[in-house]
C-alpha cells in the first residue's frame, strides 16, 4: 500500500476571496505580522501498487483531469511507496 | 425543435427550463439522464443549474465526467446547440467546451437576486434577435459567478466575439459598481468561437414569464427559436 499527498493551491494574480476574509480575521485577531494568506486544498491518497514513478505520474495524470483546474490551480503531488 | 434538458444528480433548475420550454415556448422537450449516451434526436441540450453532485471538489469538476458529457461535446462538435446556465455554465467550463473557470464570489455570499446584463454582441444564435447594448433583467442565484479566464485567453475570447454578456447598470453600463461576483470584465456569459454552446450565470428561465418579474429570458430563448426559423406564438 502506497500513500500519495496532493496539495492544490491557487495561481498567483488569481484573487482568493476566501484567503483575503481569513487573512483579515487573523488581523483583527492582532496578527498583524501575517502579510498574505491563500487557501488550498490537502488531499490524502491511497493507493494500489509500489512502483513510486509510476504512481506519482497516474497522480499528476490525477490532478491534471481531476483534482485541480489547471486554468486556476497549481497542484503537487508526493507519493511514499 | 426539440429540447433536452439534461439531468444530473443535484440539478434542481432542470423542471423550471422544462416547464418555460413546454408551456411558455411550446416546444417538444424531455429530461435526459446524465448517465444517457444518447442525445440523438435533439436540437438543443440544456445544461441547467444546480449543484451537479454537491458541486464538491469544484463547481462542475464531477458533473463533466458524466456519462452524458461525452455525448453533449460530440453534440457541440457537431453544431448542436447547448446552453449551459449556472451551474450548467460551470460543468461545460471544466469540460473545456467553454473558456475560464470559476471561483467564489469575492463577496463569499451566495447571492440571489435580480441583475441587469447587457447583450454584448447580436452575432450568436442566443441573441440574434437582441440588439447590441440592450439591457436584460435577468436572476442571479450563485456562489461561484467570478469568472476567472487567463489574459491570453481573455484577449482570444474577446477578439473572436465571445464575450456575450456582462453585468451592468440598468441603462447599460458596464461599471465594477454593478458586477455582483468579482467577474473578470463584468463577464456574465461567454461563447463559443462558433457560437452555438452559451454559458451564462443568470437564469433565464426565470425570467420567461410577467409573474416572474421580467420576460428577458424571452429574449435568448426566442432568439434561438428565430435562428433556427422556429415559429412561436406571442
Amino acid at each position: 500500500m502506497a500513500r500519495a499527498r496532493v496539495y492544490v493551491t491557487l495561481k498567483e494574480g488569481i484573487l482568493d476571496p476566501q484567503g483575503k476574509t481569513v487573512l483579515r480575521a487573523l488581523k483583527s485577531l492582532g496578527y498583524e505580522e501575517v502579510e498574505d494568506l491563500r487557501i488550498g486544498k490537502y488531499m490524502e491518497l491511497a493507493l494500489d501498487g509500489g512502483d513510486e514513478e509510476k504512481l506519482e505520474a497516474r497522480l499528476l495524470e490525477m490532478c491534471e483531469k481531476l483534482l485541480a483546474n489547471p486554468i486556476i490551480e497549481n497542484y503537487r503531488v508526493e507519493v511514499e511507496a | 425543435m426539440r429540447f433536452g434538458v439534461v439531468v444530473f444528480p443535484g440539478s434542481n433548475c432542470d423542471h423550471d427550463c422544462y416547464y418555460v420550454i413546454d408551456r411558455v415556448l411550446g416546444q417538444p422537450v424531455d429530461y435526459v439522464w446524465h448517465g444517457s449516451t444518447d442525445v440523438a434526436g435533439y436540437d438543443c441540450l440544456v445544461l441547467p443549474g444546480g449543484f451537479a453532485y454537491g458541486d464538491y471538489l469544484r463547481t462542475g469538476a464531477v458533473a463533466r465526467f458524466s456519462p452524458v458529457m461525452k455525448a453533449v461535446e460530440k453534440f457541440a462538435a457537431a453544431g448542436g446547440f447547448v446552453i449551459g446556465i449556472c451551474n450548467g455554465f460551470q460543468i461545460l467550463l471544466e469540460a473545456g467546451l467553454l473558456p475560464g473557470a470559476m471561483m467564489r464570489n469575492t463577496g463569499l455570499k451566495f447571492i440571489c437576486r435580480f441583475v441587469n446584463i447587457r447583450v454584448e454582441t447580436a452575432s450568436t444564435p442566443w441573441t440574434s434577435g437582441a440588439q447590441v447594448g440592450q439591457v436584460l433583467k435577468i436572476p442571479i442565484a450563485h456562489n461561484e459567478g467570478n469568472y476567472q479566464v487567463p489574459h491570453r485567453v481573455l484577449v482570444e475570447t474577446k477578439g473572436q466575439g465571445q464575450v456575450v454578456f456582462r453585468y451592468c447598470s440598468p441603462e447599460g453600463s458596464v461599471l465594477p459598481e454593478f458586477n455582483p461576483n468579482g467577474a473578470t470584465e463584468n463577464i456574465a456569459g461567454v461563447c463559443n468561437p462558433e457560437g452555438n454552446v452559451l454559458g451564462l450565470m443568470p437564469h433565464p428561465e426565470r425570467a420567461s414569464e410577467p409573474e416572474l418579474g421580467s420576460v428577458d429570458g424571452l429574449v435568448i430563448w426566442r432568439s434561438l427559436l428565430d435562428y433556427c426559423g422556429v415559429e412561436v406564438a406571442p
